[in-house]
C-alpha cells in the first residue's frame, strides 16, 4: 500500500524540520517528503490542522508476557502502544520467568513475531533472576537481540556487582537501564515521605531512596567508563545530579514518566490506589524541577512505565495494592498538556523525546521521517480532546490516575513499517 | 448551613460515612456533640434505650482485635434499638482470602445499614466507603484516623472545661503511629484549640505541624500552660527500633507523673484513649487521681457512637 499524506505539519528533530509538507509512503518507506507532492497510485491523507511525526518510541514498558498474561500481553500492550502513538515499544524484563537466558528470550520473540503490533525490543536482566547476586551472560543476552540490561523493578543493591555489571555492558556496548532505589530507605513506604504520608497515615518512602542510589550509580558508571540510563527520574535532588555528571562527563541519559510532571502526591490522598508507583508521586516542587530539567535538557526522554495490574490486584487496600499505573495510552496527551501547552518544551523538542532520543539512547534506527527510513510514523490532531473513559482503554488493565480526565491531542493514524495500524483513530491491527 | 435558636441547633446532616475529622467542617463537628448531649442522658436512664434505629443492622467488622471500641459501638447500637452484629477476622470469610471489597460487598447484600470497620491499614474505610451503599464509620485504621474516639474527647473535654474555642491542649506520646492523635488534631484545631504534639524526636512524622500543631520534645514544655492533655498509648507491641529510649527511660522523660502535675494548671483535665501502660506513659496516681477523666471518656464514649450511628444512619442522601 501507498500513502501520501498531505497539508500536515512535519515534525522531524533529527533533520531539525517543522512545517507543512507532504510525505509519501511506499514500500514500507518513507519515499518522499516535500512540497505539493503526487505521486500516482497513492492514497491520499488530507491531514491538514494534524501533525506528522515519527511514530513514537516508549524505552520503559512492562508487557508481563510471559508469565502474567492476566495483566498484559504483547498482543494488548501493542495495542495499547497504537493509541497512544507508539510505533516501537521496549520490553522490561521482570516477567515471569524474567529475561535472564537465551532460552527465554528466544521464547518471547517468538511471541513477539507472533502477537507484536508494533516494533518491540528486548531488555535483558542484569542478574539471574533480577535477585542482585549473579549476573547474567550479557553477551550471549546481547546474540538473541537485547538492547539494554536491567533489573527494573529492582536496583542492585551489591555496589561491586553493580560496578561489575556496568563493565560488562560496557565491553558489550550496552546500555544499563537503572531503576534507582536504595530498598532500605524506602524501608516499606508505599507513598512519598512527607506531610501527605504523615495525614494519611501512611509509610513514606523518601526522596534519599532514589537519589542516593542515582549518585552511587553515577559513581560508578563513571568509574566504568560505562553508558548508565536513570530510569523514572521522580525527585529533584535526582535532576540536579544527573545535570551535574552530564556536565562531568559522564555517560548518563535520563528518563522521566508522564505522571511524574502531571500529578503530585496530593493525588494519593484518596487512597486511590491508581495513584501507587514506584518511584512515588513527589511534590509540586519536584515537577517544577523535572520539567525544568526536561527543558534544559537533562532529561532526554519521556518513557511510559506502563505498568499494567489487575483490578482485583489494585482494589484493595492502599498498602496491600501492586505499585505501577499504565501510560502507553496517555503519555503523548499528558506530555502535550504539561509541556507544550504550558511552554515548557517545543513540538520538536518533545517529539525528540518521545521518538528520537530514546531510540538513540537504545541505539535503535528510529524516530526519524528522513527519506529512506522505514515508515514508523503518527498522525496527530493536537487540539483534539476527549474523555479518557474504561470502555476505551485498550491495555487488558485499567489501572490508571488518568481515568475520565479530558485529555487533548489524539493520534489519529499509526503506520508501522508502512502499514497502516490505526486510521482515524480505529485499529486495523 | 447551622441555625442556633435557644440553643436548638438546626442542621442536615448529610454524610453517610464518618471517615475521619479531616473531612468534616467545624459546624458538622459540633454537631456530632451536640447531638450527642441528648444521647447521654438516655444512658443515665434506668431503661438505657431508645428506639432510634430499630429495624436497622450495624455490623461491627473488626480486623483488628479490640474490646473496648467495639463493645462501646455494640453497646451504642443496642441503645438505639439497633441489630448487631459482629464479624472478628478471626471468624470470617477474610482469612480465606476474600478481599475487602468483596467482603463490603457481601455485607451490603445483607442489607446492612451500617458497617463499623476497624482495620490494620490506613484508608481501609476510605476504600470501602466508595465500594458500598452502606454507612461506614471508621473505628480506627492504620496511623490514620480514629474519629469517634476524638470525638469522645473533645465531648468530655467540652463538659468538663465548657468550651473547646481556645484551650490549649497537648497531646503526649507516639505521635508518629497515633490515628487518635491525627484525629484529635484535625478535630480539636478545627473547633479552635491550641495543639501541642509532645515526643521523642523519633516519634514525630514529617510534616505535622503542617496540620497546624506545635512540636515540642520536651514534655515540661508541653505542660506549662496546658487545660488538658491527651496521654497516647505507648505500644509496646510494636518494634520502635533501637533509637527508641529503654522504657523507664521514657517513663522518666516523658511520663505523667504527681510531681509533673503540681506545676500544672490546678484543673488541667488529663486523658488517656486506654488502656493505659501504667508506670510508662503515666503513673498509677495520676491515671486514678483527681484530674483523670479517662472512665468518664469510657462513658462518653457510648453517648458520642450513639449520635454517630444515628446521624450516618439518617443522612440525607444526595440522589441516592
Amino acid at each position: 500500500m501507498k500513502y501520501i499524506i498531505k497539508n500536515a505539519r512535519v515534525i522531524d528533530p533529527p533533520q531539525k524540520l517543522d512545517g507543512i509538507l507532504d510525505v509519501a509512503i511506499s514500500d514500507g518507506k518513507i519515499s518522499d517528503i516535500g512540497k505539493s507532492l503526487n505521486p500516482a497510485g497513492h492514497e491520499t491523507i488530507d491531514a491538514k490542522g494534524r501533525i506528522v511525526s515519527p511514530g513514537l518510541v516508549d524505552m520503559h514498558a512492562h508487557l508481563r508476557e510471559p508469565g502474567r498474561e492476566d495483566k498484559e500481553t504483547v498482543d494488548t500492550g501493542t495495542r495499547a502502544a497504537i493509541v497512544g502513538g507508539f510505533t516501537s515499544i521496549t520490553a522490561m524484563p521482570n516477567t515471569e520467568p524474567a529475561m535472564d537466558d537465551p532460552e527465554t528470550i528466544r521464547l518471547l520473540k517468538e511471541i513477539i513475531i507472533r502477537d507484536a503490533k508494533v516494533n518491540v525490543s528486548i531488555v535483558g536482566a542484569i542478574t539471574h533472576g533480577r535477585a542482585g547476586k549473579k549476573l547474567t551472560d550479557f553477551k550471549s543476552l546481547k546474540e538473541e537481540g537485547v538492547i539494554a540490561v536491567s533489573d527494573d523493578g529492582s536496583s542492585v543493591d551489591d555496589p561491586a556487582l553493580m560496578l561489575k555489571a556496568l563493565e560488562e555492558a560496557k565491553s558489550q556496548s550496552l546500555v544499563l537501564i537503572d531503576h534507582s532505589e536504595d530498598t532500605a530507605l524506602s524501608s516499606c513506604g508505599v507513598i512519598n515521605k512527607g506531610f501527605i504520608a504523615t495525614k494519611m497515615g501512611l509509610r513514606g518512602i523518601p526522596k534519599e531512596s532514589e537519589y542516593m542510589r542515582v549518585k552511587r550509580d553515577l559513581g560508578l558508571a563513571k568509574k566504568a567508563s560505562a553508558k548508565i540510563h536513570i530510569a523514572h527520574v521522580s525527585c529533584k535532588e535526582s535532576v540536579d545530579l544527573i545535570r551535574k555528571a552530564k556536565k562531568a562527563g559522564i555517560g548518563v541519559s535520563a528518563e522521566t514518566c508522564p505522571h511524574y510532571i502531571s500529578l503530585t502526591e496530593e493525588c494519593c490522598a484518596t487512597y486511590d490506589t491508581n495513584t501507587k508507583m514506584n518511584p512515588p508521586l513527589r511534590t509540586g516542587e519536584d515537577v517544577d524541577a523535572i520539567k525544568e530539567g526536561l527543558r534544559d535538557g537533562t532529561i532526554d526522554a519521556i518513557a511510559t512505565d506502563h505498568a499494567p495490574h489487575t483490578d482485583s490486584e489494585k482494589d484493595v487496600e492502599f498498602d496491600f495494592a501492586p505499585f505501577g499505573i499504565i501510560g502507553l495510552e496517555t503519555a503523548l496527551s499528558i506530555a502535550v498538556m504539561e509541556l507544550i501547552d504550558k511552554k515548557i518544551l517545543t513540538w520538536n523538542e518533545l517529539i525528540a523525546k518521545m521518538s528520537w532520543n530514546p531510540a538513540n539512547i537504545l541505539g535503535l534506527d528510529k524516530g526519524s521521517l528522513r527519506k529512506g527510513a522505514m515508515a514508523d510514523l503518527v498522525i496527530i490532531d493536537p487540539d483534539k480532546e476527549y474523555l479518557y473513559s474504561k470502555d476505551k482503554i485498550e491495555s487488558k488493565s485499567k489501572n490508571t490516575p488518568f481515568l475520565n480526565w479530558r485529555l487533548k491531542a489524539k493520534v489519529t493514524h499509526v503506520f508501522v513499517s508502512g502499514n497502516c495500524v490505526m486510521k482515524e483513530g480505529s485499529i486495523l491491527a | 448551613m447551622t441555625n442556633q435558636k435557644n440553643g436548638e441547633k438546626k442542621f442536615a446532616w448529610a454524610k453517610k460515612d464518618l471517615l475521619g475529622l479531616e473531612y468534616l467542617s467545624k459546624e458538622e463537628i459540633e454537631f456530632i456533640l451536640y447531638t450527642a448531649e441528648g444521647f447521654k442522658e438516655v444512658t443515665t436512664r434506668q431503661i438505657k434505650k431508645v428506639p432510634a434505629l430499630r429495624g436497622k443492622t450495624v455490623m461491627n467488622l473488626f480486623y483488628e482485635p479490640s474490646t473496648r471500641t467495639r463493645t462501646s459501638f455494640e453497646l451504642a447500637a443496642k441503645r438505639l434499638s439497633a441489630d448487631v452484629i459482629n464479624i472478628s477476622t478471626e471468624s470470617s470469610s477474610v482469612r480465606k482470602g476474600e478481599t475487602l471489597i468483596d467482603t463490603g460487598k457481601n455485607i451490603e447484600a445483607l442489607k446492612i445499614d451500617v458497617i463499623v470497620v476497624r482495620h490494620n491499614c490506613s484508608g481501609a474505610p476510605n476504600i470501602l466507603a466508595r465500594a458500598v451503599r452502606s454507612s461506614i464509620v471508621n473505628a480506627g485504621d492504620g496511623w490514620h484516623e480514629h474519629p469517634t474516639q476524638a470525638l469522645l474527647d473533645m465531648f468530655t473535654l467540652k463538659s468538663k472545661l465548657g468550651k473547646i474555642d481556645g484551650l490549649n491542649v497537648s497531646i503526649i506520646g507516639d505521635i508518629a503511629h497515633s490515628r487518635v492523635c491525627r484525629s484529635n488534631i484535625w478535630g480539636l484545631t478545627k473547633l479552635g484549640a491550641k495543639v501541642t504534639v509532645c515526643a521523642p524526636k523519633i516519634l514525630i512524622p514529617d510534616g505535622i505541624e503542617k496540620m497546624g500543631v506545635r512540636i515540642t520534645n520536651d514534655l515540661d514544655d508541653a505542660l506549662k500552660g496546658a487545660d488538658a492533655i491527651n496521654v497516647l498509648r505507648m505500644q509496646l507491641e510494636r518494634d520502635l527500633g533501637d533509637a527508641f529510649p529503654s522504657r523507664l527511660e521514657y517513663f522518666k522523660q516523658y511520663g505523667i507523673t504527681s510531681e509533673r502535675l503540681e506545676k500544672c494548671k490546678k484543673d488541667i483535665v488529663v486523658m488517656h484513649p486506654g488502656p493505659i501502660n501504667r508506670g510508662i506513659e503515666m503513673s498509677s496516681e495520676v491515671a486514678d487521681g483527681p484530674n483523670s477523666v479517662i472512665l468518664e471518656q469510657v462513658t462518653n464514649g457510648i453517648a458520642v457512637r450513639m449520635a454517630v450511628l444515628y446521624l450516618v444512619t439518617h443522612a440525607k442522601r444526595e440522589a441516592a
